[in-house]
Order: structure tokens, then sequence, then C-alpha cells
């Protein structure tokens, strides 16, 4: 009975980080980073600047590989993963720096998210290979060559992307700008078109870096809701960096401290808010919560 | 604005295939030898342009190399198409080594091999250059296809070395040129408005974020120079069947032809399929054009002499005055669609009201 119970919670884990550490030269910029998010949660990690946090995501995502430790995702072991196939499995990220192809029209940045339908042949291997009996054996098909030949297979599949994309750009409330230069929406909309795309590869874990930055008081509180709508939405678990303290104490249900690549402190919005560590390390005064 | 719907831009496009077809016709009928050898030139240099696009353009990575391919393609087409004799009678230093002395075949299949010598050779080349990005990119594949020419270069069994082939027979005609281009502007541009294609233009504006969207950079680009190589060598296939004799100098199919097909690519427009036709048409029209300012001349009264190299200095000029007052080019990264064309006019008729 126990052995099942175990068994269940460790599948609600969508991530698990374990001693994760990663040197660059002399430099520990992360420090056996623990940390775990259940399925559906909405986790804050904050700290100062430099404090490592974009690290961890980097290593998430598999554009750094850690010194050691392991990153458990659903249950796979992802650690050193090339980034594209980190995005198949159904991990998408957002940046700090708002990074959009911006030559190219609203629709399109969403399309271009959804090539990864098409490429994603070696991260269901991988499923498969953990999970035969959940995730059929694929079959690699010659996507490039059914593109350029313009095969009804292939067209089918370019509908499909682009009925998806309208509906998402709907669903955030772009589809009015969908073919206008992505460089010529507003920062607010970059923001969200920015989420748009992430959600395009169908991820099961949203990285939102900074999703605040640079927003007044108002637009802050339109991302709150909106965050929280996709959040239900897509059925998402999503793990945050932000500055804004109001912010993060608002929306997140957990909360990690780092500090010099360390956990300072973990908790609930409450606890953190009271933690004398965290005050003395990156609230500085009292009065500021 | 109305957006043109795809019968009508099927059958307009369809129309203005065939009534290029009769233009050409037309041409190579009556105005004789000269026009009809400019105007295939032209088509081969689209073909080359086309190609060069997909990678230095679309994909956005700098790309010094084309010649090389080009080179590749030719060699091999045109060492497949030579008659046996002349071959023993051209292999005077070393002979020719044993399969290739003995092949003869058309032309059609050998344009066919002599693109995909050159697609794999863009394989072997891109596969350890593509690790590296940006200008030291361009110096890996520059030193790359000097490499290939210099192998041309020495390789006496098979290239007949710097004494280059002759009589390669004359196959290339304005129907192969131009057909040939118009199958590559159709398959280069059936990828670049696929899933694939925007995959290689989000490449070209943010490598760091279409990897986080799922994208295979390095595939891709291999795949985008492996395609551009393919149509490099065909082009380089045709071009030895319209010289009728190639060898390995620099400035015949070394880093010069490199630079020829750049200066095309950069007046029609980085990016653009449609601008790198005008760009190869424009290119071969005025690089005959510019011979006069090379022969001797009467300048009321003045006697000037003939100076050899000045249209390059000229074209040069132009290259500078371009980067300076229009860096886009002609086409920018836009394509000269009926699309793109209505609202141009409808635009002007807009602005008259």
């Amino acid at each position: 009975m126990i052995k099942i119970k175990g068994k269940d919670a460790a599948k609600k884990e969508v991530l698990k980080l374990e001693n994760l550490t990663i040197r660059f030269g002399g430099l520990t910029a992360v420090d056996s980073f623990n940390g775990y998010l259940n399925k559906g949660e909405l986790i804050g990690l904050i700290g100062p600047n430099g404090a490592g946090k974009t690290t961890i995501f980097n290593m998430i995502t598999g554009i750094y590989k850690p010194t050691f430790g392991t990153i458990t995702f659903n249950g796979i072991n992802i650690t050193g993963i090339k980034p594209q196939i980190t995005t198949h499995l159904g991990i998408a990220r957002t940046f700090q720096n708002i990074r959009l192809f911006s030559e190219m029209s609203v629709l399109e940045n969403v399309m271009t998210a959804e090539h990864s339908w098409l490429q994603n042949y070696k991260a269901k291997k991988i499923l498969h290979a953990h999970n035969p009996s959940e995730f059929p054996k694929p079959h690699w098909k010659p996507w490039f060559w059914s593109a350029v030949l313009k095969t009804p297979d292939y067209l089918k599949v370019e509908r499909k992307m682009k009925s998806y994309a309208h509906d998402l750009l709907k669903e955030v409330g772009l589809d009015k700008y969908a073919h206008l230069k992505a460089s010529a929406l507003p920062y607010g909309p970059q923001r969200k078109l920015e989420i748009a795309r992430a959600l395009a590869t169908k991820p099961s874990l949203l990285l939102l870096d900074e999703p605040a930055a640079g927003m007044n008081g108002q637009e802050t509180q339109e991302l709150l809701e909106f965050i929280e709508n996709i959040r239900e939405k897509f059925s998402l678990t999503i793990l945050l960096i932000e500055h804004d303290m109001k912010f993060v104490m608002k929306i997140c249900e957990r909360i990690y401290v780092l500090d010099y690549g360390k956990i300072i402190a973990h908790g609930v919005p409450k606890e953190i808010q009271s933690d004398k560590k965290v005050i003395e390390a990156y609230l500085g005064d009292e009065s500021y919560v | 604005m109305k957006r043109i719907s795809f019968k009508l831009n099927f059958v307009l496009t369809t129309l203005f295939v065939i009534g290029t077809g009769f233009f050409l016709l037309w041409v190579s009928n009556s105005f004789g030898g000269y026009w009809d050898r400019i105007i295939t030139l032209m088509g081969i240099y689209g073909i080359m342009a086309v190609s060069y696009t997909l990678v230095n353009g679309v994909t956005g990575i700098f790309s010094l190399g084309h010649a090389g391919f080009i080179a590749i393609g030719a060699y091999t087409a045109a060492l497949l198409t030579l008659p046996i004799q002349q071959k023993a009678m051209s292999f005077f230093i070393e002979p020719l080594i044993w399969p290739l002395n003995s092949i003869q075949m058309g032309f059609l299949p050998a344009t066919i091999i002599g693109g995909l010598v050159a697609a794999f050779a863009a394989f072997l080349v891109g596969y350890p250059s593509l690790r590296v990005t940006g200008d030291y990119f361009a110096i890996a594949t520059f030193g790359f296809a000097e490499i290939i020419r210099i192998v041309i270069q020495n390789s006496y069994n098979i290239t007949n070395g710097s004494l280059g082939l002759k009589s390669i027979p004359p196959y290339t005609t304005i129907w192969w040129a131009w057909g040939w281009l118009l199958v590559t502007v159709i398959v280069i541009g059936s990828l670049k408005f696929s899933s694939y294609g925007r995959a290689l233009r989000a490449m070209s504006e943010d490598t760091v974020a279409a990897r986080a969207m799922g994208i295979d950079v390095f595939k891709h680009q291999l795949i985008s120079f492996v395609v551009s190589g393919f149509f490099a060598g065909i082009g380089g296939a045709l071009y030895a069947h319209w010289l009728t004799t190639i060898d390995p100098r620099p400035t015949s199919l070394g880093i010069m032809l490199t630079f020829f097909v750049l200066i095309m690519i950069v007046i029609g427009g980085l990016g653009s399929i449609s601008g790198a036709v005008l760009g190869a048409i424009f290119f071969a029209f005025f690089a005959q054009w510019l011979r006069i300012v090379e022969s001797p001349m009467n300048f009321f009264g003045i006697n000037i002499p003939g100076i050899p190299g000045m249209s390059m200095l000229i074209f040069a000029i132009i290259f500078i005055l371009i980067m300076l007052f229009r860096r886009k080019g002609i086409m920018g990264k836009d394509e000269l669609s009926w699309q793109y064309i209505y609202n141009y006019f409808s635009k002007k008729a807009g602005d008259q009201d």
C-alpha cells in the first residue's frame, strides 16, 4: 500500500533537481541546489542579481551542462540533454530580455515554435524507452522532403499549425496583430507573444524568466491574471524568476530564495516574508515588503 | 488590404512563366548568338545566386565557399560529358584515372550527378565548419573553397590540373539554364515557405531563441548548406557547358566567382529569392555592358586607351553606393509576388487620393 502511494507521489513530481552544481572555471555559480516542482504548482525563484537563477533555467533547458547533480523531468533523467530535445519533451521557456523573431510576423513567430512538432522524433524515442506502455514507438518521417514537395501529409500538418497558432493568439488576445511584424508590437503584447510562442511547443512545464520586468502596476496585474489563466487552461506547471516582490508573493505557492548560488530559504510566501536571512540578503529593508 | 487568392496567384504565376518562356524564345530567335549567350548566363547566375541566398540570406550564415561547390559541379559534369577521345587527348601529362576515362553520358544525368557530388562536398565542408559561427564560419568556408581549388589544380590524373578541361560540349542552351533556374526557384521557394523555412529564418534572427523553441540549429543549417551546395553544383555544371573550357584559376572558378555571386545577392536583397534572380540578371547585363569602358574610346577629342579591370572598379563603386543608400538591395527580404505588386500599386493609388 505504502509503496503504491510513494509511486503516485513520485509521478506527480514534474521536476526534481538534486545537488545541482555548476562551476565556470573557479566560480561556483550554483552550489548543490535541491528542489522539486509538483504537477500544477506555480513556484517562484528569487534572489539578488547574479545569484544564479537564470543559470538554473539554462541547466534545466540544457543550454548548460551541470558540473554535477541530476535533473529529473517526469521521471526521466534529462541532465545534459540538448536544448531542442528538452523542448520536445515538454519544457518551454521565455527570456529575461525579450527574444522574439522580430522580422517575422506574430503568426509566424508562433508557427516557428510549432516546427518542433515535426522534429520530436528523438524526444518520442526517449519517452518510449522510459515508458513503452504509455508512449507508442515513434515512426521517423522524412518531413523535410514532405515539406519541400508539399505532400498532402505535410499540408495537413501545416493547416493544423496555422489553426492552432490562431487559436493560441486568440487565447492570449493577440489575434488582431497576427499579420504584424513582431517588432511592431508594444512591450506588453511582446511579452505575451513570447509566452504564446513558448506555449506553441505544447509544454507541460513553463519557465518564465522575469515576465514582469519593465511593466507598470496595471500591466503587472494583467500579467498576473494572464499567467493564472493559461496555467489553468493548458494545465501547466510554472517556475518563474521575478524581481517584483509583490508579484511573486501574490502568485507563487512556494518560493526558493537563492543567494550566491545557494538556497538560503524555501517555503510559502508568508514564511519567506518573515525569514530573517532573506530580509538580510535580499529584501534589505523590512518595510519594502 | 485585399489578399490575392491562391487560385488567382497560381494562374498568374503560370501565365508569367509561360510568358517568360515565349519572351526567351523570341529573344533567342531574333537577336542571335550574342544576346542568346548573355541571357543563358543570366539563368546560370540566377541558379548560383538563388542557392547562395538560401545560405547567406535566409539562413543567415555567411559562407564564402560557394565557388568551391560550383567548381566541383562544373568539373564533375564536364568530366562526365566529355567525349572519350577528347579526354585521351587533353590528359597528356597524366592519363585520366579508370572509371572516368571510359564514361560518357548525357547532359541531364551529368548535371544531376554534378549537383549531388557538390552537395556531398557541402556536407563534408559544412559538418565541421558549422561548429563555428559568424566571421569564423566565413573564413572556414573560404579556406575550404580554396582547398577545393588547390586540390583541383594539383590532381592531374582527375582534373588535368592547371591545364583545365577544354572542348567541353556546349550543351547549355537558354532552355537548360532557365529550366534549371525554374526548378531551383520552385524547390528553394518551397523550402523557404514551409515550416523548415520559418525555422531557417528564425535561426537567422536569434539562434538562442530558435534553439529554445526546439529547433536543432546545427541540423537545419547543415540542411540549408547541403541544398545550397546541390544547386551550386547544378549551376556549375551549366556554367562549364556554357564556357566550354574550365580551369582552376582564382579568377574563373575561385574566390572571384564567390564575390560575383555575393554582389548579385546583395544587389537583389539578402534573403529574397526573386531579388537574387533580379540581381543575377542585373549583374550579367552590366558586366557585359560595362565592357565599353574597358575598350579604347574617344572622349571629347581625348583618346583614352582601354583600361582592363575598369568594369570591376565601377562595380565596386555601385556596390559602395548600394551599401550607403539602399542597404536592403532591390527587394530587401520581400519576395516579388503578385500580392507585393498589388500592395505596391494600391499604396501608390492611395497616395494620389
